[in-house]
């Protein structure tokens, strides 16, 4: 079988560098710990990308991707705005604050970048069927991308999440499967699916093609530095669920640096979780450097992983950075929801109100200077949370088609 | 106490490609223990030099993850299942 992973030409194991041939393998065999894939890049230029396509694509070079994956069946993601945020800016007394919006992928959130890449893995591969544990997001991106590259799908979810997740999820087809227990317990199930024949042939993109899916999200880095004008933000804050949405975001910005694709500059990176599932902010405030798992109990049922495998990374990053860790009540979270979409048109589903919620805490608590240059990440689509909002889902007046009627309101 | 052991694909080389086998011993620890003499080698792969259990390891003692238990003191009772699982999540 003659693989193509573009400039990817190994696995390599995050804890002990340990080296292996490309293949559906996600821990390594002497210490379990991650692998990722290993790259040599050649020399890429900043014209090789700007003439690329309006999506991830454009940095495909840097991706485990073949050169010609835009010709693919693929849902093609990425490439969302950076939005100048004035008056939130203002309302928060930051100067130069950015939002970085990835409900304007194609099914609303940031995971059709990180799933866009497991299915070249899978077509790699020969799998014929997708499949992954999800809090809500990477279900529907799934399904939604084996539809599109003419795979089967066949996800899982814990029982009793969002309605219009769940909706999405099943639109796409494809077998939805709901499992009664937390998301841990999902993951922990699909380690067990992936080791039976029951699930031979089978991509689970966030189990056995992980060290490809998670690249995806280095193009978060590409996109924001690229909007930028080819500039890395002075701060950023990022939401953790897994935690490894921000160490990819940390590994792209550097890459940038050792191809010369941006100036060498430090970068403060912020990390973002609600209290109600919040070990990385615990264990980056007590100064510790192992997370100590928790149950999650929050409305941010995106973040809601109680034991987060990269969560040691992410101290180690927020700490290497000069950044910091921090958490917001539920009750912040809606109002940083509030906030976002009065001051600037975004509507953000839970992990957004967490990011923004964090912003918000950090300038207050003198963590973040309000006088760089600042994104925030908003990871998808507040029409997938409805839930968070429902209260404030009713007309400010109900009157009767009458000047007078709507004077009263007045 | 006599109990069961999932093994994880990528442990199945120690036990020539069992993914279940059957394991002795009061607690975690003891389970583990065992284990290694049966299938030279596995311990160290499931526990690091100071015989802590790897990060990246989850180990549950019937439905708990033994992080939530007593970690290796986690009582092994008779016919318990005991998995060993490689940590991902995320999603």
């Amino acid at each position: 079988m003659s693989l193509d992973f573009g400039p990817a030409t190994a696995l390599s194991c995050r804890e002990c560098g340990a080296r292996y041939p490309l293949g559906p393998s996600f821990a390594c065999v002497e210490c379990f710990g991650p692998l990722e894939t290993a790259y040599d890049f050649g020399d890429v230029k900043r014209s090789d990308i700007e003439s690329g396509p309006a999506s991830i694509w454009r940095y495909r070079s840097l991706l485990p991707v073949p050169a010609d994956v835009a010709s693919k069946p693929n849902m093609n993601p990425g490439w969302t705005p950076l939005v100048k945020a004035g008056n939130l800016g203002r309302a928060l007394g930051i100067k130069s604050l950015y939002v970085k919006d990835d409900s304007a992928n194609p099914t609303h959130s940031f995971k059709d970048r990180v799933v866009a890449i497991a299915v070249e893995a899978a077509r790699n591969f020969g799998f014929h069927t997708l499949s992954c544990s999800s809090t809500g997001n990477l279900a529907g991106a799934v399904t939604a991308a084996a539809a599109r590259a003419g795979l089967e799908a066949c996800v899982f979810i814990p029982a009793g999440l969002e309605q219009a997740k769940i909706a999405m999820a099943r639109i796409f087809g494809g077998k939805l499967v709901a499992i009664e227990g937390s998301y841990d317990e999902v993951n922990r199930f699909c380690s067990e699916l992936i080791g039976d024949p029951m699930g031979d042939k089978w991509g689970f993109v966030n189990v056995n093609l992980r060290p490809y899916y998670a690249e995806g999200s280095k193009t978060l880095a590409y996109e924001i530095a690229e909007q930028l004008g080819w500039r890395l933000p002075e701060q950023i804050i990022i939401p953790i669920a897994s935690g490894s949405q921000l160490t990819k975001i940390d590994k792209g910005f550097k890459e940038l640096i050792k191809l010369g694709l941006v100036e060498d500059r430090p970068y403060k990176i912020f990390g973002a979780q609600a209290l109600g599932c919040s070990p990385v902010s615990a264990a980056y405030k007590a100064g510790h450097d192992v997370v100590q798992p928790v149950k999650p109990d929050t409305i941010a049922k995106s973040l809601a992983i109680g034991n987060p495998a990269d969560g040691p990374y992410v101290l180690d990053i927020a700490r290497r950075t000069g950044g910091a860790v921090e958490d917001v009540t539920d009750a912040e979270i809606v109002a940083a929801i509030k906030l976002l979409a009065t001051t600037e048109g975004i509507f953000a589903e839970t992990a957004g109100g967490v990011t923004v919620g964090v912003l918000k805490k950090l300038v207050e608590t003198g963590q973040l200077d309000p006088e760089a240059e600042t994104v925030v990440l908003n990871t998808g689509d507040g029409l997938k949370t409805l839930d968070a909002v429902v209260a404030d889902a009713q007309p400010t007046a109900v009157i009767r088609p009458s000047l007078d009627a709507f004077r009263a309101t007045v | 106490m006599s109990v069961t052991v999932r093994i994880p694909t990528i442990l199945r080389t120690y036990t020539g490609g069992n993914a279940e086998v059957t394991g002795e011993g009061a607690t975690l620890r003891d389970v583990l223990a065992k284990l290694d003499s049966d299938y030279p080698g596995i311990g160290g792969r499931i526990l690091d030099e100071s015989g802590k259990i790897r990060r990246f390891v989850n180990v549950y003692v019937g439905e708990e993850d033994v992080r939530f238990a007593q970690g290796l003191d986690t009582p092994a009772p008779e016919g318990t299942q005991i998995s060993i699982i490689p940590a991902v999540a995320g999603g």
